[in-house]
């Protein structure tokens, strides 16, 4: 009836997982009542679960992944304090199982549903702004992008309490993936949450790319797109191109597990050489998914900021054409050590090594556009230079693991560790933190608290220098990763100061949100009536803040790169008023959330091979599917009358303030 | 807006981290190698290193000099808001990044070939051979012309290349002795080999530097450089040993799952011991019923299966590394 399921399924065994496991449940029935109290649930349902608003959509998946960021730090102070006591023969206080799980989903958590969700987050916030577009292509696309993802999550989070994770490491390689050397259920939560979510990763992909394409303003010409939307475009062509590699090897490695095939097997032909290829024929593109964006942050950034031009855009653009195309061509500097030939080899690695030229002309590009402006040093501009200085020096070591013949003492140990932070956090991470402080007006019509920010960016960024350094120098004694303990008692000191680093983070973490807190609390003051609180270039800082669902009541014309700029320049803002007309926007829907739901009871009844649960999963997919297919009221006019009324009021506030 | 104390503060903190971090990796097992190919390896990081600086240190210095200079509320400082096009800066930004991963290509070409893994060292000294099998989750070391065999601890000559040939009874591993310097995978059915050679003696350490599940922090094992006469005792000590390794019911009772082994030895091992292990997994012959007349496939040599000469053509080269572990099924 309940195919593997029993009770035995939760962790009763582990104190730390009880407590935390009656924590969620005591949080979630807290939050549960506290809306049923509130009467909040219709208008949760109503404008936000069933919203096919891109920048509500956006919203979403940022708060998402804050939560999961706290999760997923949790599992990273865990193994920082394991391996801080795990010294010298102690074997600490987290047994390998547990030990192994927590690294395992700590990438899983951090990769997919931290970094990934706020890439796309903020793409949907504020990719159809940029481009002065009404919403994206497919809205409804969109809402179900979200809650593939979302569900995904929670079956992350269930694995937490009911079962096991993955104890494989963030990208499972077989054969320890396998059924063979895994039998529990921890690596099936793995393959039915990334593989839900990968779905909904490849239709935002899809989406945005389609979006960017076709539905841009009156001349707006690709080579006068903003840098966000470009590096946008880019991510999406790799999440196209690179997501269902992803998908293909998951389920390749699903029919190995559930039907004793044997493609990444030892024996029969299997081939694990196959699996690592594939997987980082996806995974190194996936970084540039991620990385591309956070480029264009700084760039908006650091223009608006300097209050001056882009210093050379089409370098620029065609900087990130050479990423996106390079990305997959390196795969192979993953495992050097797998004993490829020479030529082989030195191929990739000169493959990896090129993509440095135009990674660092990148970083002069941003450099020289701060030569000659006027750098106002708010907390993006804070963010955008420690990304600068922090991102070389990950690029450095990146080329250093790029040289075969030093990867070969290199691979493995914590100096990848301490690289893909340096790069991830550097970039991604902060990437994402200042393009959440410089767009959190457009969405929300108030700043965030520029005090609390500034606090957050050096708590973060001393934090990671020391947590990180000292997992270069310890790689250097030949300290691997994923070590549940050592038996080199001379490496902890190393390790106490890295735990230092890491709690010095969680104060930056900590005050992000108090900056949350104070930035609500003081709403009022730091009201941005406006709409373009900056003093910005680009078209989305041309509507109100936040920006009316249909984001623009007419459609902006565009002449030039940064043309909301060049209009303030020459003061053509006050322009003769024109006539309002109907605009034509998508109608909420209950799709999405239903065919997730669906989609999350497919995959959590095949975790459990809970197979009746699991027809019942799939065929409600379908059939919610299908009825969505079938709806043709899908659309509205909103009446020239209403659209007048929301923009009259909007200018009687900035005349108010003025 | 911002105060220079903070700047200060920083830089000084930089300093300070970069000391210490010069200072711990002095004696650390990838700066202060035993052996030739460790000690290429160092030179390699190091000249990397160095090349790179060219770029790194300038756009530290650029970043913190133009963010101090080009701040604000400093008014006396240049400023074009649309200045946005140089083609003298352009054509630097580019070139230099251009030149130094051109210099930095031709290194790779050349230690790519010169620490090639697979490639035999130079040497008046005979190779040695040793087999390196990994299982969950111990180290079993054969040394086929001794006809002996170790759990957790390998020992070498001093200054005698050694030929290590790895291969997996399980899951992926990598072989790594830090002070000796390149590890390579261990997979299943894969002949693997790395050459490597020890010139100082001394006791140093290896562990699997792959991930490979719940016993494998406890996959560490001793490596002893010794003299050719200890090396001479030690294998007699060895082949003292009481212990025998049969395949395959020996082997399969090693390789039950343990970790945090405690050393082995044993006096004899099983002829062909290692090549029926590899061969043991093309043939879908399980190791338990394999019997010593069974016909089997010849093991797959990774070097065959994968390596490519230098005349050989370039993309050619890529596709023969995706070739599969089949060749022998």
């Amino acid at each position: 009836m309940f195919g593997k399921l029993g009770f035995d399924a939760i962790p009763l065994h582990d104190p730390i997982i009880v407590v935390v496991g009656i924590g969620m449940i005591i949080g979630g029935l807290g939050l549960l009542a506290a809306i049923t109290y509130f009467r909040k649930w219709g208008w949760l349902w109503n404008e936000w679960f069933t919203s096919v608003d891109h920048k509500k959509l956006g919203i979403m998946y940022f708060i998402v992944a804050l939560v999961m960021l706290l999760r997923g730090f949790a599992d990273a102070i865990m193994m920082r304090t394991q391996q801080m006591v795990a010294a010298g023969g102690s074997m600490g206080f987290l047994p390998p199982d547990h030990y192994d799980q927590i690294f395992t989903a700590h990438g899983v958590i951090m990769i997919f549903f931290v970094a990934m969700p706020m890439v796309i987050g903020l793409m949907n916030l504020v990719v159809p702004l940029q481009i002065g577009a009404r919403d994206v292509a497919f809205p409804f696309l969109n809402n179900l992008s979200f809650w593939l993802f979302a569900v995904s999550a929670i079956l992350i989070n269930i694995s937490l309490v009911v079962g096991e994770f993955a104890t494989t490491g963030w990208l499972a390689y077989a054969p320890l993936s396998g059924i063979e050397y895994s039998p529990g259920v921890g690596v099936d939560y793995w393959i039915w949450a990334l593989q839900i979510s990968g779905i909904g990763t490849t239709l935002t992909g899809i989406n945005f790319f389609v979006t960017i394409l076709k539905m841009r303003t009156k001349g707006m010409t690709l080579f006068r797109m903003p840098i966000f939307t470009w590096t946008s475009l880019c991510a999406n062509v790799l999440i196209i191109a690179s997501f269902p590699i992803l998908t293909a090897t998951i389920a390749m490695l699903t029919l190995d597990r559930y039907f004793g095939m044997n493609f990444f097997t030892n024996e029969l032909g299997g081939n694990v050489m196959m699996y690592v290829n594939l997987i980082w024929a996806w995974g190194h593109p996936e970084v540039y998914i991620l990385i591309l964006p956070a480029f264009g942050v700084f760039s908006e950034v650091i223009a608006t900021f300097a209050r001056k031009r882009l210093f050379g855009y089409h370098t620029m653009v065609w900087a990130t054409v050479a990423i996106t195309v390079l990305s997959f061509i390196v795969w192979l500097h993953h495992f050097f050590t797998m004993g490829a030939g020479a030529n082989v080899n030195a191929f990739f690695g000169i493959m990896t090594m090129i993509i440095a030229i135009p990674t660092g002309v990148k970083v002069f590009n941003w450099i020289f556009t701060i030569f000659r402006g006027r750098l106002e040093m708010t907390s993006p501009v804070l963010w955008t230079l420690g990304f600068i200085i922090t991102f070389t020096i990950g690029g450095m070591t990146g080329v250093m693991l790029a040289l075969p013949a030093a990867n070969f003492v290199l691979h493995n140990s914590l100096f990848v560790i301490a690289h893909f932070h340096n790069v991830i956090i550097g970039g991604v991470l902060f990437g994402m933190l200042a393009g959440l402080t410089y767009w959190f007006p457009k969405a929300f019509g108030f700043t965030l608290d520029e005090k609390w920010g500034k606090r957050s960016f050096w708590f973060w960024i001393i934090g990671f220098y020391t947590a990180f350094m000292p997992l270069y120098v310890l790689s250097f004694y030949g300290a691997a990763r994923r070590m549940q303990s050592y038996p080199n008692a001379e490496w902890q000191p190393w390790m106490i100061v890295a735990w230092v680093g890491a709690v010095l983070i969680a104060c930056g973490i900590a005050c992000t949100i108090i900056q949350f807190y104070v930035s609500v609390r003081d709403r009022k003051k730091n009201a941005d009536v406006t709409g373009d609180p900056w003093d910005a270039r680009t078209l989305e800082w041309s509507t109100s803040s936040p920006a009316p669902f249909y984001n623009f009541a007419h459609e902006p014309t565009v002449g030039d790169i940064d043309s909301f700029w060049t209009q303030k320049q020459r003061g053509l803002e006050q322009a003769e008023q024109k006539a309002y007309h109907d605009i034509h926007m998508p109608k909420n829907t209950h799709a999405g959330p239903i065919i997730s739901v669906f989609a999350m009871i497919f995959g959590f009844a095949m975790i459990w091979h809970i197979w009746w649960l699991a027809i019942v999963g799939a065929v409600g997919t379908l059939v919610s599917f299908l009825a969505r297919v079938f709806n043709d009221d899908i659309d509205y006019y909103v009446p020239a009358a209403e659209v007048e009324r929301i923009e009259q009021a909007h200018l009687k506030r900035v005349e108010a303030h003025s | 807006m911002q105060q220079p104390s903070k700047w200060r503060r920083r830089g000084t903190f930089f300093v300070l981290l970069a000391l210490c971090l010069l200072l711990a990796g002095c004696s650390s097992a990838l700066m202060d190698p035993k052996g030739d190919i460790g000690e290429a390896q160092r030179s390699l990081i190091l000249s990397a290193f160095g090349l790179m600086l060219i770029v790194v240190i300038p756009v530290i210095v650029l970043t913190i000099a133009f963010g101090w200079h080009y701040r604000r509320n400093n008014t006396v400082a240049q400023y074009l808001p649309d200045w946005a096009h140089s083609n003298v800066i352009e054509a630097i930004v580019w070139l230099v990044p251009v030149v130094i991963v051109g210099i930095l290509a031709v290194i790779t070409w050349r230690s790519s070939h010169e620490l090639d893994p697979h490639r035999p060292l130079e040497s008046d000294q005979p190779t040695l051979e040793i087999q390196a099998i990994s299982l969950d989750w111990k180290w079993l070391f054969i040394y086929p012309e001794q006809g002996i065999a170790t759990v957790n601890e390998v020992t070498i000559p001093v200054n005698t290349p050694v030929r290590f040939r790895v291969s997996s009874g399980s899951v992926m591993n990598s072989l790594f002795i830090p002070r000796l310097g390149t590890q390579i995978y261990a997979m299943a059915g894969m002949d693997n080999d790395v050459h490597l050679i020890g010139n100082e003696i001394g006791t140093y350490w290896g562990r699997s530097s792959n991930y490979s599940g719940a016993g494998f922090a406890g996959m560490v094992f001793d490596a002893y450089v010794t003299s050719d006469e200890d090396f001479e005792a030690w294998v007699a000590d060895v082949a003292a040993s009481p212990n025998e390794l049969t395949f395959p019911e020996g082997y399969s009772e090693l390789a039950e799952r343990s970790s945090f082994d405690p050393v082995q030895y044993f006096s004899s091992v099983t002829p062909e011991f290692y090549e029926r292990l590899v061969s043991s997994f093309h043939t879908g012959t399980d190791p338990e019923t394999d019997t010593q007349d069974a016909d089997r496939a010849p093991a797959v040599d990774s070097n065959e299966a994968y390596q490519t000469t230098d005349n050989q053509e370039g993309e050619g080269a890529d596709n023969g590394q995706l070739i599969s572990n089949e060749a022998g099924g």
